[in-house]
């Protein structure tokens, strides 16, 4: 191991996430994430950097008074994350897991066979527009509507099941893209059950994903950049008191 | 590639069937089509999609690819010797994903509103819908099509909307040639292409289509 690399791994594990900060030259380029360490979505573009060993600049967006950066940058959805290759944006965490993957090469995100790849792409468009949405639903909902959602967002989970049932990871033995899109249930769908009083994920029902909750945990470059579990818990809390205000308000 | 058997699960007006039509014949690779009727799907169909027992769905070799996105993404990495898709380079290729993800989260769902919904609501939609083709005219800029000099990954992913075109104006009441003219060129710019103009349906066959549906969901 080289001395420049010894110096970035002792880094990375001295510095906590939100502080953070380089900006390096040379081969990878300026890098820079404007997020949110409370959003699943730049977590994910975070795990990503890291298991490639790129160095980036953090930037934190408060999203309820959005900066001049963001709005130029993604212009379309102005939303977090975005990631900053050389001043360039690249939106949208699938996509910009995709370019991650694609730009530094090393450590694999998705698998090399094109059959492979379209089962994790669909995998994770189902895990990002079924699970997620359908657990906030339910954190959301109240009364019969909450029984009827939790039971619909299970459903959606009994498909993942037993897309891990019998593996250690979704990438196989190492974590890989699907890993990462998934990960969010390790710390923020405990958050959504806290906030949306309700259990999602049974142990005893979802025995398989449960387990590769646990050693997914047991990941250092994943355990490194987890937020608080209350961090997640005042972030839902306050996103959902939010979306009921805009409910209440309509005429 | 020899000895591939490539179905394709289709539906005459879909948009997203068109998708997979239109890279398979850029491509030239044969393949079978199975018309699906979705008011009576074949066992086939919800064998080889589960999940969401929808259309569009390539089978290969007997593996399914569902998600018309994702399956046209398939063909260009397994048949990458003709015709591109995505481009070569990393950052070219992220806004090649950005856009389709962005027809599909936006522009898709503005269009349906513009014949499901009357009054205020389809004045909405009408509005949200053009404002997406202003948005798209933007990404294309100055250039022929989205790829560049050639038919690329989005131009799959867009045209297809431009066979229904024909029943959102008559519902809606617009003109989109005369409110996103630059959009109208690049869409008939497409039609130029064999592998558009084949893959398309009539567009009075499609209004004819949305003229029943419109029946059937009780919607005057």
């Amino acid at each position: 191991m080289k001395t420049g690399q010894k110096e970035q791994n002792l880094q990375t594990n001295c510095i906590s996430v939100s502080q953070f900060y380089r900006i390096s030259t040379g081969k990878m380029g300026e890098v820079k994430v404007i997020g949110s360490s409370a959003s699943l979505f730049y977590t994910r573009v975070e795990w990503a950097l890291k298991l490639k060993g790129v160095t980036y600049e953090y930037i934190q967006e408060d999203l309820l008074n959005k900066s001049e950066l963001l709005l130029r940058s993604n212009p379309v959805h102005k939303k977090i994350p975005v990631l900053l290759h050389d001043d360039k944006p690249v939106a949208e965490s699938l996509v910009i897991l995709e370019y991650i993957d694609e730009t530094w090469k090393g450590y694999s995100l998705l698998p090399q066979d094109p059959y492979e790849r379209a089962t994790a792409r669909f995998w994770a468009k189902f895990v990002d527009e079924k699970c997620v949405i359908g657990s906030w639903q339910a954190m959301a909902a109240e009364g019969e509507a909450k029984e009827k959602a939790i039971e619909s967002v299970q459903e959606q989970y009994a498909f993942i099941e037993k897309q891990i049932r019998g593996k250690k990871f979704f990438g196989g033995e190492q974590i890989g893209y699907l890993d990462l899109v998934m990960g969010w249930k390790t710390l923020w769908l405990n958050a959504m059950e806290e906030v949306g009083i309700m259990k999602l994920l049974d142990p005893e029902k979802f025995p398989s994903l449960h387990q590769w909750t646990e050693n997914f945990k047991q990941i250092p470059i994943i355990q490194e950049s987890m937020p608080p579990q209350e961090s997640l818990v005042n972030y839902f809390q306050g996103s959902l008191n939010y979306v009921r205000s805009l409910a209440a308000n309509k005429p | 590639m020899a000895n591939d058997e490539v179905i394709l699960l289709d539906f005459w007006p879909s948009m997203f069937g068109m998708r997979l039509r239109i890279a398979l014949a850029e491509k030239e690779v044969k393949y079978e089509s199975k018309e699906e009727d979705l008011r009576n799907k074949s066992p086939l169909l919800l064998q080889m999609n589960p999940v969401h027992k929808k259309i569009p769905v390539l089978i290969h070799n007997g593996k399914p690819i569902c998600e018309s996105i994702i399956a046209v993404e398939y063909i260009d990495e397994v048949w990458k010797d003709k015709a591109p898709l995505l481009p070569t380079d990393p950052y070219e290729r992220a806004q090649a994903r950005f856009w389709a993800d962005y027809i599909d989260k936006k522009f898709f769902d503005s269009g349906r509103k513009i014949w499901t919904t009357k009054g205020e609501e389809q004045e909405a939609a009408k509005k949200d819908f053009i404002e997406c083709l202003k948005v798209l005219e933007g990404a294309l800029g100055e250039k022929p099509f989205f790829g560049g000099d050639n038919l690329g990954f989005v131009d799959v992913a867009l045209i297809g909307f431009y066979s229904w075109f024909f029943a959102y104006e008559t519902y809606g009441n617009f003109s989109t040639e005369a409110e996103c003219p630059k959009f109208v060129t690049w869409a008939k710019r497409c039609m130029q292409r064999d592998s558009v103009a084949k893959s398309l349906p009539d567009q009075h066959k499609v209004l004819e289509f949305v003229q029943t549906l419109r029946k059937k969901y009780g919607i005057e």
